[in-house]
């Protein structure tokens, strides 16, 4: 009899704890590997391969110089072994025969690969209203919806794509937003990047489809550097989205990517990330280290950028989307939901930079941590001299779960103009065994219990997403928190 | 339902919470269209006792057996407690940010209706339904759109509870403490709220410290709970005796 009553409890509660997860499985197939470790000669090979003109090769050395000088930065609150940068593999791709000109032509494991993450890529099956970029470990695989996209002049493909066939655009502003030498992880990114996304909105066009780009780790050994870069023109609209996972093992596999983003007057873009790298096991074994670099220009007058991110996987996430505001009257938007279990470890924020007149800015963060997992908030806003009139509100919110998770918020704010105005609310609270037992004693399942609670808390990001996202994002983050309280 | 059958029985019942034993022996029999009353001094193991029915996770049952209509609950999550018709009105109401009280209504309605595999109600049904039941404890419609129990004051948070309690219909429903903490009109309120729920199917036990409850809802019977046991049970004039005389009369 005794402790029988807590017995059924513990049993359920594992159960629900150890929701495997539904992405960690890997494709068998034929490979294009160059050596590991990294030099010059890397370099020239990956360059080599893309069929790259000669700035970009100027670009990837000037970068690996750099990096070759830059240690990584300490500042974060994450703890991890050192990574040994001459054991990862810079370029993996699938083996291709020839040269793809449309979807029948690419191997059927990888289209399998997409169709098992609810990617579909085939005509018949293609997401409606959402055009697809599908990348697998270094290059992107498809894009879908092309011809659409190209009668209203919209460019999406892949970046390699878009080096070779528009180097014009993509030597005005790559690395314009972020400089080579930006931060370790970048310059890294900057020497070795193998694909990405390109999008270019051109002037007065409202892009009539949602953009989206599907990021897949498969190899074990290599990383994953891949760049993206949207630009859009005077007038223009543009809905981003981007989606990854990878498969499931036990060693940390490396992601570090760029992202920039250009808003030209009356522009208007707005990024929505769903991460859900693999984050390891429930002993903190495996998962993806997600170091990323993301940062948007509003250069145009009345321009906005709006950044909006579920993160909800990746051992390690090191995350900081940012907003420059050059242009007046622009506006920079972040919106997160930073979810962190077992042994994740989050440090991830905004950085809000105002430097023209009557710009306004706005940082909504969620932070939600079980188990032994850490999260921290870390931002940045800064007013420059000039920037006369700027606003910023800023609302950083976390939500404790269980006794061993951990929050941490790290607001900075810099103002160095006396016109401006700043508003910073931060809370933090916890959902505790009474609250549980409060919902489930009026007859509330367990499940429907943290996705009520959760998703009360998050409602403010939620709402931001694009539609086919935000139920998606619910349920994903219901799915990672069962059983995390008990 | 035989009548014959308890509602709830109790039998020999020890319950511990961190290795602290606070039920002892504890043993009860409540029939349907009852209303009992517990009182006790502080610690005696009222709360304890009603969160052990509920199957609150922090308490562990040592012994004994809870039969509810016949049946043994000990097993059961709080959940499938509820289901059963089990309710529990909070001393201390849980405070719950970013959950609208309209939402944990509606879900707490629809997980009955669930288990008792009837279909689910849509919000607009729902509040036709809440409306009604508003009445009940006087209370405006505008607490549905607030988040449960966030800024509300004690007398709102308790009258809340009593609404769950007119909306779930429970079989047998725990009101632990509900009239501390309230002023003259809002103990008047519950107090009739509770009388017209109470129907001769259903049955209250009432947890108190005052007698001025029990004046607006009349109990059959009322035990005076010590060191985690029932040491005396009476009728009604008991509170009468408790309240000239004070506990430290039945330790003689």
């Amino acid at each position: 009899m005794k402790n029988q009553s807590n017995k059924t409890r513990n049993t359920n509660l594992t159960k629900l704890i150890n929701q495997p997860y539904k992405y960690g499985f890997s494709t068998a197939i034929e490979k294009d590997i160059i050596k590991k470790g990294l030099d010059e000669s890397i370099i020239h090979i990956i360059s080599e391969k893309k069929k790259e003109p000669p700035f970009m090769l100027e670009f990837r050395l000037k970068a690996y110089k750099k990096w070759k000088h830059m240690t990584y930065p300490k500042w974060a609150e994450l703890k991890f072994p050192k990574i040994n940068y001459q054991d990862i593999i810079y370029y993996s791709s699938p083996k291709y025969k020839k040269k793809l000109n449309n979807l029948d032509e690419v191997d059927p494991e990888l289209l399998k690969t997409f169709e098992k993450l609810g990617i579909s890529l085939t005509e018949q099956k293609k997401l409606t209203n959402v055009a697809v970029d599908a990348v697998f470990d270094s290059v992107s695989i498809a894009t879908t919806f092309r011809e659409e996209l190209a009668e209203v002049g919209v460019i999406f493909c892949s970046i390699s794509e878009a080096i070779q066939k528009y180097p014009n655009l993509i030597e005005k502003y790559l690395g314009s937003v972020v400089p080579i030498g930006d931060n370790f992880f970048s310059a890294l990114n900057s020497a070795v990047f193998s694909d990405g996304s390109f999008c270019y909105i051109p002037k007065g066009v409202k892009c009539p489809l949602e953009l989206s780009t599907y990021f897949r780790i498969n190899d074990q050994k290599s990383g994953q550097f891949e760049r993206t870069l949207i630009i859009a023109e005077d007038d223009s609209t543009v809905s981003y989205l981007e989606g990854c996972t990878a498969p499931q093992y036990d060693d940390n596999q490396l992601h570090a990517a760029v992202v920039e983003l250009v808003a030209l007057n009356n522009a208007n873009i707005k990024y929505s990330t769903v991460q859900n790298w693999y984050t390891g096991d429930e002993n903190g074994k495996g998962g993806i280290y997600n170091f990323v670099t993301k940062r948007g220009l509003c250069l145009g007058e009345n321009s906005k950028i709006s950044w909006t991110q579920v993160e909800t996987g990746s051992a390690i996430t090191w995350k900081y989307p940012s907003c420059i505001l050059t242009g007046s009257k622009s506006k920079g938007e972040f919106y997160s939901v930073a979810l962190t279990n077992n042994y994740q470890q989050a440090d991830t924020g905004s950085k809000m930079i105002h430097i023209g007149q009557n710009t306004s800015s706005q940082i909504i963060s969620k932070g939600i941590s079980a188990g032994n997992s850490k999260n921290s908030y870390r931002g940045l806003v800064n007013i420059g001299s000039k920037a006369f009139g700027a606003r910023n509100y800023s609302q950083c919110d976390s939500l404790l779960i269980g006794r061993c998770s951990n929050a941490n918020t790290f607001p900075i704010i810099n103002i160095q103009n006396s016109t401006a105005k700043i508003e910073h609310e931060a809370s933090t609270s916890r959902i505790g065994e009474e609250q549980i037992f409060y919902f489930l004693q009026r007859g509330i399942s367990l499940e429907n219990t943290i996705s009520l609670i959760i998703n009360g808390f998050c409602q403010d990001v939620f709402t931001e997403l694009p539609l086919e996202f935000a139920s998606e994002a619910e349920r994903l983050l219901s799915l990672k928190l069962e059983g995390t309280v008990g | 339902m035989n009548s014959n059958i308890p509602i709830l029985k109790i039998t020999d019942l020890n319950a511990s919470i961190n290795d602290t034993e606070i039920l002892k022996d504890l043993n009860l029999e409540i029939h349907q269209g009852q209303i009992h009353a517990i009182m006790g001094p502080n610690g005696s193991g009222k709360s304890t006792f009603s969160k052990v029915v509920a199957g609150h996770p922090s308490y562990e049952v040592n012994g004994g057996d809870i039969l509810f209509q016949g049946t043994s609950i000990i097993d059961l999550e709080p959940d499938e407690r509820a289901h059963l018709g089990i309710f529990l009105a909070f001393q201390y109401p849980i405070e719950v940010p970013g959950v609208s009280n309209e939402d944990f209504l509606r879900f707490a309605y629809n997980a009955k209706l669930q288990s008792q595999n009837k279909e689910e109600i849509d919000p607009i049904g729902f509040l036709m339904i809440i409306n009604e039941k508003l009445k009940i404890v006087e209370m405006n419609p505008s607490f549905l759109s607030r988040n449960v129990n966030e800024g509300f004051s004690g007398g709102e948070k308790k009258r809340n509870e009593i609404l769950q309690m007119a909306l779930l219909d429970a079989k047998l429903s725990i009101l632990d403490e509900t009239d501390s903490g309230l002023d003259i009109d809002a103990l008047r309120i519950i107090s009739n709220g509770i009388n017209k729920i109470m129907t001769k199917d259903k049955a209250i036990i009432l947890i108190t410290h005052y007698k001025r409850l029990l004046d607006y809802v009349k109990p059959d019977f009322i035990h005076v709970m010590q060191n985690g046991k029932i040491i005396k049970t009476g009728d009604a004039n008991l509170a009468d005796e408790l309240e000239t005389k004070g506990y430290e009369w039945l330790q003689n």
